[in-house]
């Protein structure tokens, strides 16, 4: 009883003290949340923002069903399929089949993935919104020292005029929004809607943003995953490039334009975007900071494998976004599209290279031929090594793909279909290394390469290649619990100077072009260069597919030229012979597989041959429409704000 | 306890019961037919490519649904009863659409209450008149005239004209197996052109192949089409 008493009398106790302090006890400031004066005085906690942003650069892989954040419809090193949405590659991979047997793209496509797997228009003012938060609260802060708080601005606006560029190369024309807005809650939001800029408008802010970002940015080339003078004059020449070819090849496709000019850009303005372009690629060039990666100029093809996985002092590196081993940050490039015969694990061999790129490899004199194999008085062409077919091409070949007889982390891959028998007929296996009788009572012998081909098996090798850009021979690096940190190189040196190239191309200086794209063919491995009279608009597209294969361009730049339309026709069409030529078809993703000879007493016994053919999972011819050159924009979006105008020929 | 389940067994009956009653439309059951056509002779298109909208106005957001036209320039649409606004978008079909005569407008108002059998008049750039085929030894012969429709302002050339052969009822350049073709400025008379092919080889073999004439109008993605022609082998 006493107890209780006392336990009555400490409460009352409590109780009291705790009325007394009731005002101070509602503004305990929360332990769990940084405020607004705490975060924007703190140089540390600002940089943290800043890495969230940075983070959420628009080729960004989230997990949609955990994340509010969505995730990017984009080639990059963490989503190797949309490499196989065209005719790069072929994608071996049972759930991703559909990329060859779907005809249409959709009209939104590429958009991004929201919640659900759902693929939505690229609308990203969630992002924008965030980066115009920090764009004001930064700038307005007072503790920071001037010239971090400027470099901090200058980055976040260097992000904000990325989204903006992203924005317009897929959709066109947006709604410029500089500022936060805020809903006043009077159920009148008019005031919130924004119409559609220009597509030249967006274009020309971002290009005049790059010139304000230059000046609050290092000029040091050191760092690779920030905002650098070079990363700044990198996106504008990119940006007054994408605008000038759209001024000029959009007159090409009339239709593809909209009255308000929220899609399409006068052919007038061409010119003046190419001198920007190639005024800008000229700065950055003089600059010196950056040169051509020649680590290993004795050997070219090496050098050109190495350009990507080098992390160390990169002279041509830019801008990329980095990995670490053991960090949560690693990406499984490898890991799926490792060999499956030098496999670390029980998957890989993914990202299989289509023969159509393989063959725009054109041969060390500076032509273009399909590969050699047919004899030209019928039959096949023989070849002791299979490395031989492909002899005398651009040694960026064997650095971009693995061909059948080369080497990954010094082990040959096993890259054949079968036998093929004196009568022409096959012997061949459903699975990797399968065996099978050469004669009626002869021993089982392996009949199929540990890597394939095999039509339609998962991981094997369909199109008879596999990547080998920006694969890690790291041991390791094809493990689940590994996997590599080789980074994702978003702007490098080459791609300026082709940028370059085909400015100056395009202003008549076919002599500065041939200059700019020989620096590049040069360090590839080509001994003659290009005449100034050699330069054509052929030449141009043909030397950034091969320079820059499996680097996220081949699409953009498709759109840009207005050749994605004449390229990716839909209609079912033999390879193409003639693989110089930026209009031929190209629509189907083809395969070439090798074959072993089995004619014992023959001089060509055990020799390969090489057959054409067409993966089983490849029925359909890609078809992009010209409703397709801008996504289509969202009903949602449009009954929110009906000043949106929709896209052409959808 | 015993009466306790009975309780929630009952409540539970009763929720069902009322819920059941308030939740439920019934599905749309009236539908809509019809054919796009010109001078009530069907222009025929490629499929899966040409679409119309239907508005309903009236509800919070405005999300068309979109009828899909069929090869043979048909369609059909399974709709509640309400009034419509019928739209065919200017990027759609090898044809311009004809205003609409109380809107002024592209917009045709549809008042669906009960089937409604409806053809759409457009007005095309050209019409395929009098298609012939002929198969002789698997040799193929097409034979027609392209009639200009549209002579205007708004008249577009001829792109290129094609013949199509195809394994199934689908046919055009998608799932053709031989293709003629001929470039627009080759065609000498308009009134009579002619396409000829070789048959190939069909694996497994069919007693039966379909062919379809197409025709691309300068400018125009949509193409405008014969109709489907079955050739016995």
């Amino acid at each position: 009883m006493k107890k209780s008493l006392l336990y009555i009398a400490l409460c009352a106790l409590a109780l009291n003290t705790g009325c007394n302090r009731d005002k101070d006890f509602l503004n305990v400031p929360p332990s769990n949340i940084l405020q607004n004066e705490q975060l924007w005085n703190d140089e540390g906690l600002i940089l943290s923002v800043l890495a969230d942003l940075y983070d959420r650069y628009p080729d960004r892989q989230t997990d949609v069903e955990n994340s509010p954040i969505p995730s990017m419809v984009v080639q990059t090193i963490d989503n190797w399929g949309e490499f196989a949405r065209f005719d790069e590659a072929f994608a071996s991979e049972s759930g991703q089949y559909w990329r060859h047997s779907a005809s249409d793209y959709p009209y939104v496509f590429p958009g991004m993935i929201v919640k659900g797997g759902r693929e939505v228009t690229y609308w990203d003012y969630a992002y924008i919104r965030e980066l115009n938060i920090f764009i004001e609260k930064c700038g307005a802060s007072t503790k920071l020292k001037q010239e971090v708080k400027d470099r901090f601005v200058a980055e976040a606006r260097y992000l904000r005029a990325v989204v903006y560029f992203e924005e317009v190369k897929r959709v066109g024309g947006v709604p410029l929004i500089l500022q936060a807005m805020e809903y006043d809650y009077k159920n009148d939001p008019a005031y919130l809607q924004h119409p559609r800029a220009k597509e030249s408008e967006i274009y020309d802010f971002v290009i005049s943003e790059m010139d304000t970002v230059k000046k609050y940015v290092p000029a040091s080339p050191v760092s690779k995953t920030r905002v650098t003078v070079g990363l700044a004059l990198a996106t504008k020449v990119r940006a007054a490039l994408y605008a000038g070819s759209i001024a000029k090849h959009g007159a090409e496709t009339p239709q593809v334009s909209l009255p308000g000019g929220e899609v399409g850009i006068p052919v007038s303005k061409a010119n003046a975007y190419y001198t920007t372009a190639l005024q800008a690629a000229q700065e950055l060039i003089a600059t010196g900071s950056y040169s051509l990666y020649k680590k290993n100029s004795d050997n070219v093809t090496q050098n050109f494998v190495s350009l990507f996985i080098d992390k160390g002092s990169n002279p041509e590196v830019i801008f990329a976004k980095d990995y670490k081993l053991q960090s949560g940050r690693v990406q499984p490039w490898t890991l799926w599209s490792q060999p499956r015969s030098n496999a670390e694990e029980q998957q890989g061999g993914r990202l299989n290279p289509s023969l159509n790129l393989v063959q725009s490899f054109e041969l060390l004199d500076n032509t273009f031929a399909p590969l050699p194999i047919n004899a030209s008085g019928g039959g096949y062409m023989y070849y002791t090594d299979p490395m031989d077919l492909f002899a005398n091409r651009d040694p960026r070949l064997a650095a971009t793909v693995m061909l059948p007889g080369s080497e990954f982390k010094d082990k040959k891959v096993d890259i054949w279909a079968g036998y093929i028998k004196k009568d022409g007929s096959i012997v061949t296996g459903d699975n990797f290394g399968a065996k099978a009788k050469l004669e009626p009572n002869g021993q089982d012998v392996q009949v199929v390469g540990f890597d394939g081909p095999v039509n339609n098996l998962e991981f094997s090798a369909q199109s008879g290649f596999i990547i080998r850009k920006y694969m890690d021979p790291t041991v390791g690096s094809g493990r689940i619990g590994t996997q590599s940190e080789v980074w994702w190189i978003r702007y490098r040196y080459a791609e300026v100077l082709l940028n370059a190239a085909e400015a100056a191309f395009e202003l008549g200086q076919a002599g500065v072009a041939a200059g700019y794209i020989n620096e590049v063919r040069e360090r590839a491995g080509f001994k003659t260069p290009l005449t100034a009279g050699q330069i054509t608009f052929d030449r141009i597209v043909h030397e950034r597919k091969v320079e820059l294969a499996f680097e996220g361009h081949e699409f953009w730049d498709m759109k840009r030229w207005r050749l994605a339309h004449k390229v990716w026709n839909g209609v079912k069409t033999p390879l193409t012979t003639t693989p110089g030529t930026a209009t031929a078809v190209s629509n189907r993703v083809f395969a070439l597989w090798p074959y072993k000879v089995y004619d014992p007493g023959s001089v060509n016994n055990g020799k390969y041959i090489f057959k054409q053919v067409l993966p089983g999972a490849v029925t359909s011819a890609h078809l992009f429409r010209m409703g397709n050159y801008y996504g289509y924009i969202d009903d949602d979006i449009r009954n929110n704000n009906p000043k949106i105008v929709k896209n052409p020929n959808q | 306890m015993r009466t306790k389940i009975q309780y929630i067994i009952l409540i539970a009956l009763g929720i069902f019961s009322a819920s059941c009653k308030k939740d439920n439309y019934k599905a749309p059951s009236s539908t809509f037919n019809g054919r796009l056509v010109y001078q009530g002779e069907p222009v025929n298109v490629s499929y899966n490519d040409v679409y119309f909208e239907l508005w309903e106005p009236g509800w919070g957001k405005s999300i068309p649904i979109n009828v899909n036209v069929s090869q043979d320039g048909s369609f059909s649409a399974l709709l509640f009863n309400a009034a419509y606004k019928l739209v065919i978008p200017a990027s759609q079909g090898p044809f311009r659409s004809i205003p609409d005569k109380t809107t002024n407008t592209d917009t045709i108002p549809l008042t669906i209450s009960g089937n409604l059998q409806q053809d759409i008049e457009v007005m095309p750039y050209y019409m395929i008149r009098s298609p012939k085929f002929t198969a002789v030894a698997k040799k193929l012969t097409a034979t027609f005239s392209a009639e200009k429709i549209i002579k205007d302002v708004n008249a577009r050339d001829i792109e290129r004209v094609f013949l199509y052969v195809c394994k199934t009822q689908f046919v055009d350049g998608r799932n053709s197996i031989q293709t003629a073709d001929m470039a627009g400025g080759d065609i000498v008379d308009p009134a009579n052109i002619s396409l000829q092919l070789d048959i190939p080889d069909v694996v497994p073999a069919q007693p039966s192949v379909f062919a379809r004439i197409g025709l691309k109008i300068a400018g125009v993605e949509d193409m405008l089409f014969s109709p489907v022609q079955e050739i016995a082998l």
